[in-house]
This record gives C-alpha cells, structure tokens and sequence, in this order.
C-alpha cells in the first residue's frame, strides 16, 4: 500500500488544479466522509484511480454486488446518523442500485450514491453500458443529477450532501460522465447551506403547538406514536419529557424501535400488522393520538376507515406532504419534532392518567398469557424464534445494535428484543427488502464499531445477498450473523396457512449447508438444532472477537401472532 | 366530485424536472389533459400549467408531492372560477371548400376568429378561447375540410393578488432560520 499525504478538503490551498476524478474524493472529503461501499468498473475507473491515493484517508470498502453496497451504506447512515456514501459504475452497477435506492428512500435514508456514466459524446447513442441511470432513478431518489463536466462537481457534490440529509433525509445520486472525471478543474470546495427551491423545514407554528397543548392538557385517554423522525431529528430525550410529564401511554412504529427504551414504563410497544396488543387496540379507543414522526403506513394503520376514528389527531411531521395523506389531521403541526416537542413539553400540564395507562396493562396481560408465553418459553419440542431472540437480547442486555431482514423472523425480532439506546434498529421497513440485512449488518459494524452488531436473517433472504460473507471476511467486521432457518419462505407460508388454505405454493426451500457456506468464506459459524445447545450456541455468537454466523433450526411452521389481518381493522387484531 | 383543476408550478430551469413532475401524476392514475411550459414574472422561474379532471382531495395531495420536489418553487391548484385562462387553437382549411366564400367570412367574424395566412391551397385560421368555443368552431368548419388542428393548452393567470414574489420572499425567511 502506498503512503501519499495527500492535502485534504478544506485544508488545500485555494483552487488547486486537479482531475475531476480527484475532486470526487476531496469534495468527500471535505463533507467528512470517512468510508464509501463501492464496486468498480469502466465508467468509474478514473475515480478508483484516484482513490489508490487517498486510501489512507477514506476506506472503501469493496462490497460484492453493488446492492450491497448500498444496503451497507444505509446500515452505516441509520447508526451514525451520517450521509451512507456509495461508488458504482455505469449500466449495470448502476441499476444494482436501484433496490436500495428505494429502500432509502421510503425509510428516508440519507445517502450518497455516486455513479460513473459514459463520456458525454456517447450520452443518447447506447453505449457500451449506456442506461439512463438518472431516468431510470428518477422515482427512487430525493433529488438526482448528472454531472457533464469536471468544474461542477464539488457544486454537485455539496448539494447533493445538504440534500441528503436536510429536512426528511433521502437518497441522492450524482451521474458523472467519465470525460467529466477525466476533466481538469480548479478544485476549490463550498458545502451547500442553501437551495433556493427547497425548503427542508419550515419556521414551527407555535399557535398549532399551542392547539395541540390544549387538545392534551384535557385529554382523558391520550395516546402517542413515536415514529423514526424522532430518532432523526434527535428528539428522544425531549419525548420522554412529554409523556412522562403529561403521563401519556405511547408505542412505536418498527422505524420507531430504539428511539425510546424497550422497557420505560409508558411503553406500550409496536404498534402495526404484527405489534402488541395493547396498542392495537387501544388505538381505537384513545380520545387524543399524537403521531410524532411517522407517516401511517398501512402496516401501521390496517383499514383506514376504521383507524382511530373517535380521537383527535395530532401529527408532528417535518414533511408537509404527510399531513392528511393517510390519515386526516386534527392538529397538524409541520416542524422538525425535535423543535416541536421542546415547546410542547413546555405547553403541557404535568398530569398522570394511571387508570388509563392499567386499561394497557390489562390487554398485555392478555398477550402474555396467549402469545408471549408461548413464544419466549416454549413447552414444545421445536425451537422458538421468540426464544433466540430473548437469549441474545438477554446476552447484550440492551446495548446491541439488531439487524433484521425481512419477515417472521424480522417481526419477531423486533416484538422481543430489547433496546435501551437510540439508533440501535436497523431494518428495512417500507420497502420490506430481502437481502437487505446481511450487508446492512456491515455497514452498522462500520459506522459503529464499539458496538455489538447482531443480524438476525432468515434462510430465504439471507440467500438474496450473501456474498457479502466475503465483504464481511476481507474487512473482519465482527458482524454477528443468526440465520433463523424454518426452511420455509415462513411469512408467506404463515399467510397461505391463514387465507390460502395452506396451499403452500412455491414457499418450502431445500436449503444448502449454511455452515459450510460461512466457513468457505472464512467465517467460523454454528448450528443449533435442539434447545440445551441454543445458549453455547449463543455465547460462541457473541463472544467470538471477530465475525461468526449462528444457525438455529427453528419450527418449520410457527406463526407470527398478533396479525391485524390486511384490509382489517386494528382493533381486529387476532391472538391465534 | 370530479372537476377540472389548473396547476401552477413555478420551478427552476433543469433538465429532466418535466419527467419528475409527470410521474407524480401517473403513479396517482391522474390524466393530465393538457400543458403548457413557458417563464414566468420572475426571471429564471419556470412556470408548468396543468390541467386535469379529478377530485379535489387527489389534486391537493398531488399539489403537495409536486412541491416536495427539490427543484420546485411552489406549486397550487385552481378551480377554473378563479383563473382567467385560454387556449389557442389553429385550423387549417382546404381553399378548394371555400366556394361559399360569404358564409365562410361570416362564421370566421362571428366567432371572433382571424384569418392567419391565405395560400393557394389552404387558409390558416386562429382563435383563441376556452376549449368548448374553438371545439364548437372545429364543429363548423368541418363541413369546409379541415386539413389539420391543433389546439395549445391552456395558458392561465390566477385572480388570486398575492404575488409569486411574496411567496419566494416567505421561503426565504423560512430557510433563514436554518443557517
Ligand atoms: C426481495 C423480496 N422478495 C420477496 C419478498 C416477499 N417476502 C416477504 S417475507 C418473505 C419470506 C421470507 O422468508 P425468510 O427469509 O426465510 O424469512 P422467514 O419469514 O421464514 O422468517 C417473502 C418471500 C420480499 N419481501 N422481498
Ligand atoms: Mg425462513
């Protein structure tokens, strides 16, 4: 490895001359990026060269499909709270990203997805690996450009940093036409403070807090959601001051797991298609429900025509275009929640709705005895999902970051597992994305390493991305990865058992050897199949230094109760 | 109820803004009936004129996706009542159906059309109004042999007196307190 000192971003004299390739990464450099998930080729090639000489100060990390890059980077984005970056080349490097583009943009990720493009001469005349990456992204993405020449770059680059992670945070991509890479330019960097089109947040309407304070203060039974905006906007010890002065029963969304700890008196849990309970129900019946941060998506909501009709609705949204979308709004209050919620706090009367509060209590006493029980302390022969996650989550005693793909095993894990801080959930949640965990789990290793990552996956998604077992291997991420395997795409088995009339069509997998798998990629790795070997099985998980991969045999048919069927009302949320 | 609407978008000049505005409106399943592109009041602010028919609820949620749009500046939606609008319509007619010269100058007045050009073998008519009346005016003019029609879209002020202006000054100050 070569040791170049190179000067840096800000630090370089004034308008240096350099390639447009270069000014790629000292614009990064300059926003303080420190690590870019990227996959080479043709049309990026000049800005791979540059980066030989800059590997001291940015580690890229050489994912093994370029939706893994991204997947990673938005793992890396949900823990740090920083812009995920992401390298890929023309054409087909390009449209790999598109998954994840999606995904970061229904979850509100911010990234950064720089593309290479062919030169600007061959643009239109299909080219060798010609797409039209910023058509074809359009949809997917916060805002997209393409870059023709070598002096716009670091004005792309800024805007699209301010872009990303403003207001609602999105994915932004930056095509760069490789005559624009090969350009010379006299690079001189200014980050972005201002778009005159874009307005990320506007001045908070304290009268409309002032409406919501007074809806609450004569509240008898209010009830409030906390959404991911919380954990965005950094608002999580400002919500506790409001619940916990008012003495309001609230739950969270699955993008809202960890803004809150799992255990606070007040909680109540998730809410949605496969939540608690309690929450579920008692939505019904709350006369004032304060949404903070979150959009009302139908797993959330089920049959809008029955959702919460007897209460008033106050929604704390940074993004005008959520109030009254799903959901009519009462009080729509359009502001960062952190800002919100300071001036709300303030407006509140200290008050205590205790007998409210045991109506929960009561219900979850219902869950326990019906689903709970059953699944964290199983009296049959199979191994639970349920069980695993408590003994890992009992392990790290709240202090993990959990990873979960996408279906029973993910709605499980996020039911049992215990949080006590922040940005501690990483999980693909509007897009609901296979394969998004495993490199995911990367990228939250790489943006927090002092923290134990778990990926919990399942035995179908986990072969939609693991290749990136190399990407895990090369780096030495001790990521810790749980394939919960029930030989069974489990959620859409669970849903044919319930309305198909077990016509199990296409959803039973015969399976490779999951160990063999890891250890080809040089990753020590378990498996579990009987319950007296689950906690060695667990402690070789976690207390292996650098990455390991546990594999639980679990019940091949179990399902995931509660479930508001879909098109259900929430307050017909089934137990069995 | 389902009624015409107008929507005024004011953006920035960028390449590809056109495609991000559209498919707003196919994801919804909203047919956009016509649209017009051209500046506005304000220097380097575009102004897209849509028209579509549909109820009020979509157009005002579409109206809110439009302007989350990075690189638009404000968008809003009208009912026909409280815009002033037209269109412009050309007809171009065979000269060999002109026989009846006198009737054809007449339904040319009285509907106050205007002769553009006079060709050999053809005469461009224009006229400028609401789609029933150049419709109605194509009605009649059939009857002489319409070669070609096109008709523009619709072009609209709004009766509404607070300026684009005042708007972008708003945004302003909201964006002020960011920095
Ligand atoms: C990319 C993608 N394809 C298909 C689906 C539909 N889907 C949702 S859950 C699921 C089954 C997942 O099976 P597995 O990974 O084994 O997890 P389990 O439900 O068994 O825990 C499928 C196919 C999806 N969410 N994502
Ligand atoms: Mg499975």
């Amino acid at each position: 490895m070569q040791t170049l000192t190179k000067p840096v971003g800000l630090e370089l004299e004034q308008a240096q001359m350099m390639t447009g390739a270069e000014a790629v990464i000292q614009s990064l450099l300059a926003e303080g990026v420190d690590t870019v998930f990227g996959y080479p080729g043709g049309a990026i090639m000049p800005v791979y060269d540059a980066l030989y000489d800059y590997q001291h100060f940015l580690n890229h990390v050489l994912v093994r499909h370029e939706q893994g890059g991204i997947h990673a980077a938005q793992g890396y984005a949900r823990v740090s709270g920083k812009v995920g970056v992401c390298f890929a080349t023309s054409g087909p490097g390009a449209t790999n990203l598109i998954t994840g583009l999606a995904d970061a943009m229904i979850d509100s990720n911010p990234l950064v997805c720089i593309t290479g493009q062919v030169a600007s001469h061959l643009l239109g005349t299909d080219a060798f690996q010609e797409t039209d990456v910023v058509g074809v992204s359009m949809p997917v993405t916060k805002w997209n450009c393409q870059v023709t020449k070598a002096e716009d770059i670091p004005a792309a680059i800024a805007k699209a940093f301010f872009i990303a992670r403003s207001g609602r945070p999105g994915p932004v991509l930056i095509d760069i036409t490789k005559d624009a890479q090969f350009g010379k330019l006299a690079f001189h960097y200014e980050p972005c403070q201002l778009v005159r089109s874009y307005v990320p947040k506007v001045k908070l309407d304290l009268e409309q807090v002032q409406r919501a304070a007074e809806l609450i203060n004569n509240a008898k039974k209010p009830f409030l959601l906390v959404g991911q905006g919380v954990i965005i906007s950094q608002a999580e010890r400002e919500l506790l001051q409001l619940v916990e002065k008012a003495g309001i029963p609230f739950a969270w969304t699955l993008m809202g797991l960890s803004a809150v700890p799992t255990d606070h008196e007040l909680g109540m849990g998730m809410l949605g298609m496969h939540g608690n309970y309690a929450p579920n129900v008692k939505t019904n019946e709350c006369d004032i429900l304060i949404a903070v941060g979150m959009r009302f998506d139908d797993r959330v909501t089920g049959d809008v025509s029955k959702y919460a009709k007897q209460a008033k609705v106050i929604h704390i949204e940074i993004d005008p275009a959520e109030i009254d979308k799903n959901i009519k709004a009462d009080v729509p209050v359009v502001a960062d929640a952190k800002e919100a919620l300071q001036a709300l706090v303030e407006m509140v009367h200290p008050n205590d709705h205790s007998a409210w509060v045991n109506e929960f209590h009561e219900k979850r006493a219902i869950e326990v005895e019906k689903v709970i029980t059953q699944d964290l302390f199983p009296q049959k022969e199979g191994l639970t999902m349920g069980e695993v996650i408590r003994r890992v989550s009992d392990h790290l005693n709240g202090d993990g970051i959990l990873v979960t793909d996408v279906g029973q095993h993910q709605m499980v894990a996020s039911r049992y597992f215990q949080f006590k801080k922040s940005r501690s959930n990483v999980t693909s949640g509007g897009l609901g994305t296979m394969g998004f965990a495993l490199p995911a789990a990367l990228g939250a290793k790489l943006g927090s390493p002092d923290r134990e990552v778990v990926a919990v996956i399942g035995d179908g998604g986990f072969q939609m991305t693991l290749q990136e077992l190399a990407t895990i291997f090369q780096t030495q991420a001790a990521v810790k990865i749980i394939i919960l395997n029930n030989n069974f795409l489990g959620m859409v088995r669970q849903w044919q058992q319930l309305f198909f009339e077990k016509r199990y069509s296409f959803t039973e997998m015969t399976n490779p050897d999951f160990i063999k798998i890891s250890e080809a990629y040089g990753i020590p790795a378990t498996k579990v199949t009987l319950r007296e070997d689950l906690d060695k099985g667990v402690e070789a998980l976690l207390s292996s230094d650098g990455p390991f991969l546990l594999e639980v045999v679990v019940e091949k048919e179990d399902n995931v109760f509660p479930m508001v069927p879909s098109g259900a009302s929430v307050s017909d949320i089934r137990l069995e | 109820m389902i009624r015409k609407y107008t929507i005024s978008i004011f953006t920035e000049n960028f390449i590809g803004l056109l495609n991000r505005i559209t498919i707003i409106f196919t994801r919804r399943h909203i047919n956009i009936e016509s649209l017009t592109v051209s500046e506005s009041e304000v220097k380097g602010v575009h102004r897209y004129t849509f028209v579509v028919k549909s109820e009020e609820e979509k157009v005002k949620k579409l109206v809110k996706q439009i302007e989350k749009l990075v690189d638009v500046l404000k968008a809003f939606y009208y009912t026909n009542e409280e815009t002033v609008f037209q269109e412009i319509a050309l007809y171009k007619v065979s000269t060999a159906g002109l026989k009846e010269g006198r009737n054809f100058e007449r339904l040319i007045r009285e509907h106050h059309a205007r002769m553009l050009t006079v060709e050999a073998e053809f005469v461009v008519i224009e006229k400028t109004g609401h789609k029933e009346e150049t419709q109605e005016l194509l009605r009649q003019l059939q009857p002489f042999g319409v070669l070609e029609f096109a008709r523009s879209g619709r072009v609209a002020v709004t009766k509404p007196m607070k300026r684009l202006s005042s708007y972008l000054k708003e945004m302003e100050e909201d964006q002020l307190q960011l920095t």
